[in-house]
């Protein structure tokens, strides 16, 4: 097992260093610099430009901004924002808990609903339900979230009222202070019972937008994974002694199926990330992925540089959790 | 299992305990990005200056809805006869914010002027490099050439020195990056090791108190109850950040939010036909064009330019881009500014007499161009795109071949000023209301250098001397007639061929009132009030 924790992290540090050339290449590759953004139509003279973007250091060559960069991030520095001159770090702690409530709330919902959709389409193999279901799914993977969000929005919020339209909380609530988790900080940094409420309300939108993508794929990945395991002669075995349907099918059946699914489950933290950058957008989320769309059009580029390396650590660290639970559940992995 | 029963028990007593409605008289804007940070001299958008406009004062300020100049902080002022020496007498019994941080135990006096404008005008002010230490506007607006001394003449008098006369220097002050900062303040920071906090916590003397910046989701102001000016009608103000205008237009659909900004053109029908809102306009304070660079063939000779004026639809790009959301520009300047020339005839869409001029020039066959167009939507020009594409067809007309060319907006800008394209599209958005912002900026003699803000590299030293002019003089009258003078010089040389002054919304709620637009393009809410 330590064999295993150990060849996996020791592959963590080209990945670390591939995406910290891929993001600053990236950036850089795009055209226009902060200082031509920020300045826009505005006659600034050059020399100013000059002595602005030199304070900046996007002055120097290519090589040398990485090599600094890569030398500043192994101190454990990932920068300043060009732009609200707060620190990297500071700013990604602030937001991150906005974006992980709502990951782990539409992955939540993802698997609560996409688990038992795919037991029901397994077990009823060929129906017009299984046909009817995975349909649904096809149609859940494929769908656009920018559109989804705004249908949601139209119907939901605008139509019948029940939900907001967007933001994390209603203006007339306020939480100071707190974990930044809203749904824990509603409930133990307010006066007002009101505030969870309104927290709830304002998630349940974002959720279903963001965790449609990982519904569908969850439930797929059930159906098949519980078809294999369907087919299995210990399965019969266990019909044969007299076991109730409902016993072979969730202890028997879904307890082996489960394995390939969980590492679905967390490959899709990564797919959840990317979708929190279009979903946050929509809702008016102050996550991470608001956070970076804002960087990109400001060209922040340590906000952006930092922001993608932090982004991408964690989903670096979800697969390294997920690779290791997998070998727990697993034994012949560990070997 | 226990568990699970107690967690949803306790989840069912709480969701049925209804929010409490707010008491206090909220108003909710729908304000649409983030701000750079609350200190208006190191910031550029329009949508930070909305967030900071709340808190702070200028020494004099813009009468609402107006570009006027009234007092502010100082409550009267002297000109010297040569408009050298502005000596500003400072209004007493003014009190700053305070917050978690400061106390101030002090009135507003001259030593925050002088901190204010030091801090972004010399080195040797300990704030000077705080924050970045980038004075966008300071430098911009010549500052640093201009200022000669700001000098304390006592504690409720501060003099200011110029190097040259310059009449927009009241309009000047009256911008953003003038705000007046607490030097107190910036003291107790300095002493406690966090000079940024003055950035990022602002105290100011304005109408609403800053209470607490949700990064990327909320701005919560309070009523400050010592202003001293007409106490603040609402109790409290709070910006909800929403980047997304179809999200914005649903907020305030459902309530959500009282105000919104920058509605897009096609969500315009839907705001008229909702009965709970109304809808605010008024021409904006810019000008979209198209520049023809002066320095290079064809369009060094005045006859092409004009055969290209001739040939465009502008109404057809007002009907298709602008849709009912512009009006045709005939003037560098809107309406709204000084110096408006209302006896310049806008050139008619006449094909026959472009093809004639084309023809004089010696291209009768026409000839081939590039055409830039803005990858942005700007406020004065919503569709660039759009507009190079039937410019094109226009264009094609007369036997003009032009190649739609673009770039992303910070390169795009910058080859523009370099003086790369031969037909490219532009704009202004005007600072302060003054004339001088469009003319000096967009068509002087020394934006045309390489580099500079004049698109169409034109120098025309009539034109300049009377631009130079009129800058110069303190009499509105006597400057209006200057630049109604070279605005007849540029519709006659047509350096740059004018297409619209985009018309500015507001959409909000019935049950806001007293809500004033701004030509500057600001939100600003100290005369609102909520029914």
């Amino acid at each position: 097992m330590l064999k295993l924790l150990l060849g996996r992290a020791a592959l963590l540090v080209p990945t670390f260093f591939g995406v910290t050339l891929l993001s600053f290449a990236l950036i850089h590759l795009v055209p226009g610099d902060p200082v031509a953004v920020r300045v826009g139509e505005h006659g600034v003279p050059p020399e100013q430009l000059a002595a602005m973007r030199h304070t900046l250091g996007i002055d120097q060559p290519l090589w040398k901004q990485f090599l600094d960069y890569e030398v500043q991030v192994l101190h454990g520095n990932l920068g300043t924002s060009i732009v609200s001159q707060d620190s990297v770090w500071h700013e990604f702690i602030t937001l991150f808990p906005a974006t992980l409530e709502l990951a782990l709330s539409a992955m939540l919902f993802a698997t609560l609903i996409g688990l038992p959709l795919g037991v029901v389409a397994a077990v009823r193999r060929g129906s017009v339900l299984d046909y009817g279901l995975m349909g649904v799914s096809v149609a859940g993977a494929s769908m656009p979230i920018f559109w989804w969000g705004l249908i949601l929005i139209l119907v939901f919020s605008e139509w019948l009222g029940w939900t907001p339209v967007s933001g994390r909380i209603a203006p007339n609530f306020y939480i100071d202070g707190g974990t930044g988790f809203y749904l824990i900080d509603a409930l133990f940094y307010s006066d007002d019972p009101g505030t969870f409420r309104s927290v709830l309300s304002h998630l349940v939108l974002p959720t279903i937008v963001l965790g449609t993508i990982p519904l569908a794929v969850i439930a797929r990945m059930t159906r098949s994974a519980m078809l294999e395991v369907l087919g299995e002669d210990y399965i019969r075995t266990a019909r044969a002694k007299g076991l109730s349907e409902f016993r072979v099918v969730t202890v028997h059946a879904l307890r082996n199926a489960l394995i390939p699914v969980i590492t679905v489950i967390g490959l899709q933290i990564g797919a959840l990330l990317a979708g929190a950058i279009l979903t946050e957008t929509i809702f008016s989320w102050p996550g991470v992925g608001y956070w970076l769309v804002q960087s990109v059009d400001r060209r922040d580029y340590p906000v952006l540089q930092g922001g993608v390396l932090l982004v991408a650590s964690l989903v670096m660290l979800v697969n390294l959790t997920v690779d290791l639970t997998y070998g727990l559940l697993d034994p012949r992995i560990r070997r | 299992m226990k568990w699970t029963h107690c967690t949803l028990a306790g989840l069912l007593v709480v969701a049925t305990l209804w929010p409490h409605a707010s008491i206090a008289k909220t108003l909710v804007y729908c304000s649409e990005g983030s701000p750079e940070n609350f200190n208006p001299q190191l910031d550029l958008t329009g949508t930070s200056y909305d967030a900071e406009q709340p808190i702070y004062n200028n020494l004099v300020e813009f009468k609402l809805g107006t570009t006027e100049i009234i007092p502010g902080l100082a409550e009267s002022w002297d000109i010297s006869a040569d408009g050298l020496i502005y000596t500003f007498h400072l209004r007493k019994g003014v009190k700053f914010h305070k917050n978690h941080l400061f106390t101030p135990t002090r009135d507003f006096n001259a030593d925050d002027v002088i901190f204010s404008f030091e801090r972004q005008w010399k080195d040797t002010n300990p704030y000077h490099n705080v924050s970045g230490g980038t004075y966008y506007y300071f430098a911009d607006m010549s500052f640093p050439k201009l200022l000669k001394s700001i000098e304390k003449l006592d504690d409720y008098t501060v003099q200011f020195t110029l190097t040259e006369p310059q009449a927009p220097f009241l309009s000047d002050l009256g911008m953003n990056f003038t705000s007046i900062l607490s030097a107190e303040y910036a003291d107790v920071l300095m002493k406690q090791g966090k000079p940024e906090l003055i950035d990022q916590d602002p105290i100011g003397t304005g109408p609403f108190e800053f209470v607490q910046y949700q990064k990327d989701a909320l701005i919560r102001y309070k009523k400050f109850p010592d202003f001293w000016g007409p106490k603040a009608k609402l109790d409290g103000l709070v910006f909800a950040i929403t980047k997304d205008p179809s999200v914005r237009l649903a907020k305030l659909q459902a309530g959500e939010c009282q105000v919104s900004s920058y509605p897009t053109p096609a969500d315009l029908p839907a705001i008229k036909a909702d009965p709970k809102l109304q809808l605010l306009d008024q021409p904006g304070l810019n000008i979209g064009y198209l520049a023809f660079n002066t320095l290079k063939k064809p369009f060094d000779d005045k006859r092409v330019r004009l055969a290209v004026t001739m040939a465009i639809d502008k109404q057809a790009i007002l009907a298709a881009v602008y849709q009912g959301a512009g009006q045709p520009a005939k003037n560098l300047i809107p309406p709204t500014v000084l110096g408006f020339n209302d006896a310049i005839q806008d050139y008619p869409h006449d094909v026959a007499a472009a093809k004639k001029l084309l023809a004089e020039a010696g291209l009768p066959d026409g000839f081939e161009t590039d055409l830039w167009a803005m990858p942005v939507q700007r406020p004065y020009n919503p569709d660039a795109r759009r507009v190079a594409e039937l410019i094109q067809a226009d264009l094609a007309a007369i036997g003009v071949k032009a190649h739609i060319v673009t770039y992303e907006w910070g390169e795009y800008i910058k080859r523009v000023n370099l003086g790369e394209p031969m037909l490219a599209e532009n704009g202004w958005t005007g600072d302060n209301g003054d004339p001088d912002n469009f003319y000096t900026e967009l068509l002087s003699c020394a934006a045309a250098r390489i580099g500079g803000s004049n698109a169409s590299k034109w120098c025309n030293k009539d034109f300049d001397a009377l631009i130079n002019r009129a800058a110069r003089l303190t009499d509105p009258a006597a400057r209006a007639e200057l630049y109604r003078q070279a605005e007849v010089i540029q519709h006659d040389e047509q350096p740059i061929y004018l297409i619209a002054h985009s018309i500015t919304y507001v959409p909000l709620l019935k049950t806001v009132k007293g809500y004033k637009m701004s030509p500057l393009s600001r939100h600003q809410f100290d005369d609102v009030d909520l029914e």
